[in-house]
């Protein structure tokens, strides 16, 4: 290499480096989660629900889902097997035997958690996730790309996909009826039951209720609010008088389920030091062996 | 060391043979099944279902195909990077791999989102929280620069022999001037792209890994572990050059040259500390979390981990130690084919395997359309190379050290 262009590879090398610093000012814009002190909430008492799916059926004609008549809902065969959300219905209520002081079936229903710590927010490629300062994480169809990381991430396997279209299949899960609560409505799934099951609150008071609740009634339920710190706590959460894992629970730790994979993420970037560092280190290894190469070729 | 001169050629072979039709048979099987996945959408042609997002074109396309074309980058900071001349003949069909795999890698994304049409979204929609997208943009970004990259070998190509027929002859030394002008101009700024290969190589083996960690307790704990990004790094650096030797040793069989075993053989040393490294990560975070217990079990985990382990790293690490190993192009062959293997099972594994839903009643299993896809694409990438290799200066010939560096007096344009 001529004294020219080792001067051109030192100048090119400082440009690269400026650029992509200056890129970093921009990548920092990564989505908040907002954890204000009034974010809402559902406590939903297990205990209570009749499994009358009444909610299904609000749920999906709050969503433009095909919702059939109510009537047909009162058929308890459904039942029998244990149904996940998909894309033909946000919610789903299953059965399980009874638990303790009880001879009563315990009905569960199923639907996104709204966790305080998303994984799915933490990992859509796009950002189309997001979490509302109410509490609800929300899906936008038209930044999605499809790629179905949102679902291998989610810790409650909740986010579905519409597998069937060829054409702009979209990610569906319960959005907390996000356009329904902006306009002070209830949730359509807490405001049709019919027994009160769902009680919809600022998720601080939920948490104070349901600890009243197990405190005045200790024989009915399992000393356990679920949600209140799984996964870094939930906007939904459960109360019951069987263990949770009987209940299809999934067994989640307290720490957020993004936190490490977040970290590891921030560690390798740390604002482009770790990859500009390398690439200068690079840069500085071949300066030096193409250099010894030429002092030898002189010697010869 | 005597300087070796290199002399990259288009090989001169005929291209059809009965094994190139029997691929292109495979080929056209997979784009059939192509096309109904974009007719009648994903659902259609995989197995995949709400529990099981991810399947075997992530595992395989994506995961598998991002390892397996590391060879681009470990040979290029052997060879350009470190400076050592004598690897030089194999930089260039290491580069063609590199980036013909990374380019079914983008196929097969686009072929497994939903919504392909909008692959181009994380361009502007930037989730600096997702591992994902680390990975898409790096993988983006990769794949132009090894065109870069492979860019002078085009302009090699028809430097001097630009040759338009009929009215169209007018723009040959327009065209030529072009193309001289593009080869100056790169072969002084291509160390930028060198470096910046490396480095964006590094950044997204690794980012590869992190994918999975946020789906924590659903990633079976053998191989659920904060350290994948450094495992996943590792491993495709042991990757690398087995896959440049495997590729090397089949491709000259298939064209009839000479095995290049001098450069081939003194490559293959350098495995056995490389492999070695990734098997003391592996080893030591398993002894950290003590998963070794999950050993002691008989399920499905427990087996896919030892085979990884055993016909992937441990047993290819001991061929590689061999001198008479590095010597003999059939041993060399298969001990290079086990580490191709034992990464693309482990891929497989970290994306398929490991993963186990909580909500799944049956498990999954890639269906015949999926499989027709990936082996498709595999057949169409063969296919590929070898035109190219045909076509293009990629391949040098050993034993004929003709043309000197000075290259523009050789290719007699005036
Ligand atoms: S339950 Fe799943 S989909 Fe719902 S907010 Fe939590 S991570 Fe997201
Ligand atoms: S499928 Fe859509 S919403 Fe889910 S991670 Fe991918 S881009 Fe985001
Ligand atoms: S909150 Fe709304 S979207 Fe969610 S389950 Fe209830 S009705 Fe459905």
């Amino acid at each position: 290499m001529s004294g020219k262009s080792r001067r051109d590879f030192l100048k090119s090398t400082a440009l690269i480096g400026a650029g992509v610093t200056g890129l970093s000012a921009t990548a920092k814009a990564s989505p908040k989660n907002i954890l204000s002190e009034d974010r809402m909430g559902v406590l939903v008492d297990t205990t209570v629900c009749v499994g009358c799916r009444n909610c299904e059926w609000a749920c999906k004609g709050a969503h433009d889902l095909l919702a059939g008549n109510l009537e047909s809902y009162e058929d308890r065969k459904i039942l029998e097997t244990k149904r996940r959300p998909d894309h033909t219905a946000l919610t789903v209520v299953n059965e399980y035997s009874p638990g303790k002081n009880s001879n009563l079936p315990i009905d569960v229903k199923v639907q996104c958690m709204h966790c305080d710590n998303p994984a799915c927010v933490s990992a859509c490629i796009v950002g189309a996730f997001s979490k509302h300062e109410n509490g609800s994480v929300t899906w936008d169809t038209d930044m999605c790309i499809g790629c179905r990381y949102c679902m291998a991430a989610c810790p409650f396997q909740v986010p579905a996909f519409e597998y069937d279209k060829a054409l702009n299949p979209k990610i569906m899960k319960c959005d907390f009826c996000f356009d329904r609560t902006k306009e002070g409505k209830l949730p359509a799934c807490v405001s049709i039951c019919p027994v009160e099951a769902l009680t919809y609150g600022s998720r601080t008071e939920l948490v104070k209720i349901a600890r009243d609740r197990i405190k005045k009634n200790p024989d009915r339920y399992v000393d356990h609010i679920f949600g209140e710190y799984e996964v870094g706590g939930t906007s939904w959460m459960y109360l019951a008088n069987k263990d949770f894992a009987e209940l299809d629970f999934p067994n989640l730790g307290k720490n957020p389920a993004p936190g490490v994979s977040e970290s590891i993420q921030h560690g390798i970037f740390a604002y482009f030091v770790p990859p500009v560092s390398l690439y200068a280190l690079l840069g500085g290894i071949m300066w030096i062996s193409k250099r010894r190469k030429e002092l030898d070729e002189e010697v010869k | 060391m005597s300087h070796e001169v290199v002399n990259p050629v288009p090989i001169k072979h005929k291209y059809f043979t009965p094994g190139v039709f029997v691929l292109i048979i495979i080929a056209l099987n997979g784009l059939v099944f192509l096309m109904g996945r974009f007719f009648f959408g994903i659902g259609a042609v995989t197995n995949l279902n709400n529990q099981y997002p991810w399947g075997l074109w992530i595992g395989v396309d994506v995961a598998a195909g991002v390892a397996l074309a590391a060879g681009g980058f470990t040979t290029a900071a052997l060879g350009h990077i470190m400076h050592k001349d004598e690897y030089h003949a194999i930089v260039r069909p290491a580069l063609l791999t590199a980036m013909l795999g990374y380019t079914f890698v983008a196929m097969g994304v686009f072929v497994d989102i939903g919504r392909w049409y909008f692959i181009w979204h994380p361009l502007v929609m930037w989730n600096g929280n997702s591992a994902l997208f680390e990975v898409g943009i790096c993988v983006m970004i990769y794949l132009t620069v090894l065109y870069i990259e492979f860019l002078p070998v085009v302009t090699e190509r028809f430097i001097g022999k630009v040759n338009l027929p009929g009215f169209l002859s007018g723009l040959n030394k327009i065209i030529d001037k072009i193309l001289r002008l593009l080869d100056r101009g790169l072969s002084k700024t291509m160390f930028v792209f060198i470096i910046a290969g490396v480095v964006l190589s590094s950044l997204h083996q690794s980012s590869l890994g992190t994918l999975m960690v946020i789906a924590g307790p659903k990633m079976h704990p053998l191989w659920q572990t904060p350290v994948l990004p450094l495992l996943f790094l590792l491993s495709a650096i042991a990757v690398g050059f087995p896959m440049v030797i495997f590729e090397s040793l089949i491709a000259s069989r298939s064209l009839g040259l000479k095995p290049e075993m001098h450069i081939l053989s003194k490559l293959g040393s350098m495995i056995a500390p490389l492999l070695g490294i990734y098997l003391a990560a592996k080893i030591g975070d398993m002894f950290i979390r003590k998963t070794f217990v999950y050993l002691g079990e008989f399920n499905t985990a427990s087996i896919m981990f030892t085979i990884e382990m055993l016909f992937g790293v441990i047993i290819p690490l001991r061929m590689f130690l061999s001198t008479k190993v590095l010597k003999s192009p059939p041993l060399l062959l298969t001990a290079s084919a086990l580490v191709v293997f034992g990464v693309l099972l482990n891929r497989i594994n970290n994306f398929v395997v490991a993963y186990n839903p909580p909500y799944s009643t049956e498990s999954y299993f890639p269906s015949f359309g999926e499989i027709s896809v990936t082996v498709g694409f595999v057949a169409m990438l063969v296919l590929l190379y070898r035109f190219i290799v045909l076509n293009f200066p990629v391949i040098s010939l050993p034993g004929k050290q003709t043309a000197a560096q000075s290259k523009y007096t050789i290719r007699g344009g005036k």
